[in-house]
């Protein structure tokens, strides 16, 4: 893999001038993406904070071709791209190595594009998946997705007299991608720059559809201070909230980032940085963060089981 | 923008727009309230401000961090909270900006 | 060198994508459609076709694989019907926005609920503002010969809008008739080399294509797209002439029969079109000067063309294959007395919504039609303005 020093000499392919908020994991998420292709590239967007913020008409913030067409068909808009980049080559016109990417953020990755996407994959398109996960449908103003974390506060799923939060478990979709048995499967997260160019880097070599779920911080949404995206992408890993892993062929897992005893940051304390959470705190709500700090520690016993009976060759 | 928009019959078929990366005369610096301000001495050159800044907008030159691209650093504050030198330091916008509104840089 | 075929109409498509050759189709399977994306995806498997076939999981899906395909720089069709149309809805007015010419065999079926496969017409009437070009085929002769010229109109320079091109359902889809098709390699040259514009594979030339607009900008991209159908008129009439001279077969947009005298005219698209031809001709027999006209194009619709055909008629009767509830009437009914609205003549205009749900709609009953013409034709007026024909009260 290049180093930091030689990435830094490439010209963006995420130019500057989107409309991303101040601090969008999003944004992070793509530029290291774009780094870490040394190819041509094809990329396509489905509606979203992503996709809106980079192409207000007249301006477009992508260096690179680029096509959104709606919200639930980032995936179904690809295949037709990778299908017409094969039959060109096929018959001559084209000799070139490009690759395809496709961007949906948790909304039209978990849910309204989930369709699709399970599709495209089933039918191994060459391309990758790339889901910037902030936890809700932000870019219509927060509102809950198959995504959002139990607990969490969204405009649709708010606390109240009634309920905590969102009372419903995140939908686990990378283990449901590794589940198509396609040839990469991977989870990662912007603090983990190094982690997740590698993966990307890796899935450019891998022929088939891949998939990496990219922990992507909303400070909007996630009502945090400026700032702190990338910190809190890290403690997000360190809490194992969100565990850095890739799974090869659907069978074989690998954790990336085990954190040691001392390093291991209690969820509430994750929680504690962000607003979207701060309904838990309130006394009575004792229950609901025990729970998710079990759930956690279940949901990270059973990933190491996972890698520890895949098979090692 | 000072050019007058464009009417139907000029526009490419489509809403297809053909001037790439052109987003980067949009200057998003006009959003800040906070700017970073970059310290070359305390600067180790470890670039993880290029690689977290969401906005692509530390000015790289021939391979080093040189200083931020006011025109569109939006003030968000990552690069100085990751910065392992403190090299980086948030300061109120309102210290760099006259009554008068003055171009952004 | 003409080669006479007796086949059904999904056939008929089938050899019209077989020439064509597009170099992507990505479709989804649905009753009465089904028969065309099967004989093509045999033609794939024994390498008769180039195509790279995407068996999608949904229609939603098939016309968004059209939509990059299409962006991406190559010739792409897809196909369906029904709740297939309508699955697609949202990306059909993608596809238009967009200014990609899919290419797409349309088999008119009924929308549910409750659920029906057999033909209407409320499918593809469901899609009229989607901004699409509508070709109509009678049988299974035009189903073919459509299909070829609607490449060339679709993909025309001045166009750059897709086109779906239908057929009854059942009637025409799953009919056998005999027709005949050009040589393969008239066909290929007619409909000729695709020109991609503003191609994604381009990677020298990065563009962007579905930017989000605000509204400074939405209502000119709209403007524009309006303006480009106007074209599509002239361009289908050249086309015309061109494959008049290749095949002998003379289209235009629309047919007509016995319309030049006629003093009580009938209004219909599609197969019923073919019945009413009879029906005129046995009237004509028995000395009533009825006549027929049968829309080929129904978007752009031919407004002052057909009007102009109409104008010295003394009543028209419009037959609908499919309703608009809470209109004044059918759709093709709507759009034909508009278009005489203009003449200033105030001729007598009805309509007949018939043959809902695949409802057999026969000779008795197109003559009934006429019979009601000639009453108003003589009374000047209608007794009510919207029928429904051959509906059991």
């Amino acid at each position: 893999m290049a180093s930091l020093k030689e990435i830094v000499q490439q010209k963006p392919r995420l130019a500057s001038g989107h409309r991303l908020c101040p601090g969008c994991g999003a944004s992070i998420a793509v530029n290291q993406i774009l780094h870490a292709i040394n190819y041509p590239v094809v990329v396509t967007s489905a509606t979203g904070c992503l996709e809106v913020s980079t192409t207000p008409f007249p301006y477009t913030s992508w260096e690179v071709p680029f096509i959104h067409s709606a919200f639930e068909n980032a995936a179904a808009t690809i295949s037709g791209v990778v299908a017409a980049y094969n039959s060109l080559k096929r018959q001559g016109k084209i000799s070139q190595d490009i690759k395809f990417l496709a961007f949906g953020g948790d909304g039209g990755t978990y849910d309204i594009g989930f369709q699709a996407l399970s599709g495209a994959v089933e039918r191994g398109h060459d391309f990758l998946y790339v889901c910037y996960d902030n936890g809700a449908y932000m870019n219509t103003g927060i509102q809950r997705s198959g995504a959002t974390p139990i607990g969490a506060a969204t405009t649709t799923a708010p606390p109240g007299k009634e309920s905590y939060g969102k009372v419903q478990r995140r939908k686990d979709i990378t283990s449901i991608m590794a589940a198509h048995q396609i040839p990469y499967t991977a989870q990662a997260s912007v603090s983990y720059w190094k982690d997740l160019m590698r993966k990307v880097e890796k899935a450019m070599e891998i022929e088939g559809p891949k998939f990496i779920n990219v922990l992507s911080p909303c400070p909007r949404g996630w009502r945090s201070i400026d700032g702190q995206s990338i910190a809190l992408a890290k403690e997000a890993v360190l809490s194992c909230f969100w565990p850095l892993y890739e799974v090869e062929d659907g069978n074989k897992w690998k954790v990336n980032v085990k954190p040691r005893e001392e390093q291991k940051v209690p969820v509430a304390e994750w929680f504690k940085k962000q607003g979207r959470f701060k309904h838990l705190f309130k006394p009575g709500n004792e229950p609901v963060l025990e729970q998710i700090q079990t759930e956690i520690d279940d949901q990270w016993q059973r990933l190491l089981a996972k890698e520890a009976s895949s098979p090692t060759e | 923008m000072a050019n007058k928009k464009k009417g139907w019959k000029e526009l490419e078929a489509g809403g297809v727009i053909k001037e790439a990366g052109n987003s980067k005369s949009y200057k998003t610096g006009d959003w800040r309230v906070q700017r970073p301000i970059f310290d070359a001495e305390k600067c180790s050159q470890c670039m993880l401000c290029v690689i977290y800044c969401p906005d692509a907008s530390i000015a790289v030159k021939e391979g080093k961090v040189t200083g931020i691209d006011y025109e569109h650093c939006k003030g968000c504050g990552i690069c100085a909270t990751e910065c392992p030198k403190d090299a980086l330091e948030m300061k109120s916008e309102a210290e760099f900006r006259t009554k008068k509104k003055e171009k952004v840089g | 060198m003409v080669k006479t075929l007796a086949q059904t109409g999904t056939s008929a498509m089938a050899a019209a994508m077989r020439q064509i050759n597009p170099d992507v189709v990505a479709a989804y399977p649905i009753t009465p459609q089904t028969a065309i994306v099967e004989e093509f995806s045999s033609m794939v498997a024994n390498g008769v076709v180039k195509a790279e076939l995407v068996q999608v999981e949904s229609e939603h899906s098939a016309m968004s694989a059209c939509i990059g395909a299409g962006a991406a720089g190559s010739r792409v069709m897809t196909a369906t019907s029904s709740a297939g149309l309508a699955l697609m809805w949202e990306v059909l007015y993608v596809a238009s926005g967009c200014r990609i010419p899919v290419i797409m065999p349309m088999v008119n079926r009924a929308l549910s609920a409750p659920l029906n496969i057999h033909c209407d017409h409320s499918d593809s009437m469901g899609a009229r503002d989607a901004g699409w070009i509508q070709i109509f085929s009678e049988n299974a002769q035009q189903a073919y010969d459509n299909l070829l010229q609607a490449v060339r109109i679709g993909e025309h320079e001045k166009v750059r809008l897709p086109v779906m091109i239908m057929m009854d359902g059942f009637i025409t889809s799953h009919a056998i008739e005999r027709f005949d098709i050009l040589d393969d390699e008239a066909a290929s040259k007619f409909v000729g080399e695709y020109k991609a514009v503003n191609p994604l594979l381009d990677v020298e030339h990065p563009v962007t294509h579905g930017p989000f607009d605000l509204f400074d900008y939405n209502f000119e991209h709209k403007r524009a797209q309006a303006e480009a159908m106007k074209p599509a008129k002239d361009v289908a009439l050249k086309v015309a002439q061109e494959f008049a001279s290749l095949s002998g077969r003379q289209y235009g947009l629309f047919a007509s029969h016995q319309l030049k005298d006629a003093e009580i005219a009938v209004v219909v698209l599609s197969s019923t079109g073919g019945t009413a031809r009879g029906v005129v001709d046995k009237l004509r027999e028995r000395g009533v000067k009825a006549g027929l006209l049968i829309p080929r194009l129904f978007r752009p619709f031919p407004a002052e063309e057909i009007a102009d055909a109409l104008k010295h008629v003394k009543a028209v009767a419009v037959m609908d294959r499919s309703d608009s509830f809470g209109a004044q009437g059918g759709p093709l009914f709507i759009e034909t007395r508009h278009a005489l609205y203009g003449l200033g003549k105030n001729i007598p205009v009805t309509d007949y919504i018939f043959g809902i749900g695949g409802r057999d709609t026969g000779p008795d009953q197109i003559e009934k039609v006429f019979a009601d013409l000639q009453d108003i034709a003589a009374s000047g007026k209608a007794k009510q303005t919207v029928n429904y024909l051959g509906v059991r009260e």
